[in-house]
């Protein structure tokens, strides 16, 4: 690909050093127009993913990663761009098959995409309080109320936390014994270390 | 069948098998399972596996699978069940006429498995009663078969109450509408 006339149409642009591919952080204000120019003028013509990012202690602390793929001359580009906001522009109006990636980014970590065209959540139900990939979420997961309220009445079921997150589950009892598998990794209870 | 079931000896009551109505209406039911599958993960090609020519499910009368919970009479739970698919489940299986069963087949549905995490269900009998737990991850055909062989004991076993336990109490079956 040509990154000199990347850099020079969006001078903004930086050309970070990926180690399979080659890598721009962008300025998520000029994202779509750079999605748009790498298909159009160099020949990005598939998009490979999209992904929400939370990158923990920077600041901002979340972002959205795309990899583009040219079919023609089968190579790879991947675009960090950093929210503002917690907000980026959308670009299922230029590469259609984002839409869902946006939904799924947006769904699991409350990245919000400016102007796209359904943005509801995709795999945790819509009254879902929380953004279950941050990096701050349990894996358990936290007590809310379950999805539906006429099946909890009967049920008294609500969604908790997973216990014995973190497996694999070994017995400490020796062969053969009752006690139940205990998970090897206790970090999850943030009482013990890391293991 | 079991033997207690009736007693008869054609020398002395001929063409004539005196029993219990209830033996009778348990040995009918049990011999003619309409199963509904389930099937949310991958222990459902294990249960396609045993619908086939090789296991063949068929063998012990439970073959007429139906894709309408209206016209099942067990629901063979096979696969992980979240959060978000439990209510569909219990709705289904709200949706089956009574009488009905419910297996769990394999160590997700019966306990949550290894999904210990925030969208995982961790056990279906939080949300239905389950009659059978079939473990394995996934279980083998012949698991299921051997879980379904045990309904079937237990379905002539019982004595026609529609009441059924669920998380330890024993409860009518409500319908959520």
């Amino acid at each position: 690909m040509d990154v000199l006339a990347l850099t020079q149409k969006f001078p903004q642009t930086q050309n970070l050093a990926g180690q399979d591919m080659t890598t721009f952080a962008v300025n998520s204000s000029e994202l779509a127009d750079i999605v748009k120019y790498l298909r159009d003028e160099q020949g990005f013509d598939l998009l490979a993913d999209l992904c929400g990012m939370d990158w923990k202690d920077r600041t901002p602390q979340f972002g959205v990663v795309i990899h583009l793929l040219s079919t023609k001359n089968r190579e790879y580009v991947r675009l960090h761009a950093p929210c503002v906001d917690d907000t980026v522009p959308t670009i299922s109006d230029i590469h259609p098959g984002a839409n869902w990636h946006e939904r799924e980014a947006y769904d699991m970590f409350g990245i919000k995409f400016i102007g796209h065209p359904d943005p509801r959540r995709i795999l945790m139900w819509e009254a879902y309080p929380y953004h279950p990939l941050r990096k701050d979420f349990p894996l358990a997961g936290i007590e809310v109320p379950f999805p539906a309220a006429d099946v909890a009445a009967v049920t008294g079921q609500t969604v908790e936390p997973a216990p014995m997150m973190g497996g694999p589950f070994v017995s400490s009892g020796g062969l053969m014994s009752g006690a139940e598998p205990q998970a090897l990794d206790q970090s999850w209870n943030e009482e013990k270390p890391k293991s | 069948m079991v033997k207690s079931d009736f007693g008869y000896n054609s020398k002395i009551e001929g063409e004539v098998i005196v029993t219990r109505a209830d033996a009778v209406v348990n040995w009918v039911r049990s011999h003619s399972v309409w199963p509904m599958p389930m099937g949310l993960a991958c222990c459902a090609i294990e249960l396609m596996a045993a619908g086939g020519s090789r296991f063949d499910i068929s063998r012990f009368g439970m073959e007429v699978m139906r894709f309408s919970p209206r016209q099942a009479d067990c629901m063979i739970v096979s696969g992980t069940v979240t959060y978000k698919m439990a209510e569909v489940v219990r709705r289904i299986y709200d949706q089956m006429a009574e009488p009905k069963w419910v297996v769990a087949m394999g160590a997700c549905a019966s306990s949550g498995g290894m999904y210990r995490s925030y969208a995982t269900l961790q056990g279906v009998d939080n949300i239905v009663p389950v009659d059978i737990y079939i473990s394995g991850c996934p279980p083998r055909p012949e698991a299921l078969l051997d879980g379904m062989m045990l309904l079937q004991e237990k379905i002539r076993q019982e004595g026609g109450s529609l009441k059924r336990t669920f998380r330890g109490r024993t409860v009518d079956t409500k319908i959520v509408s």
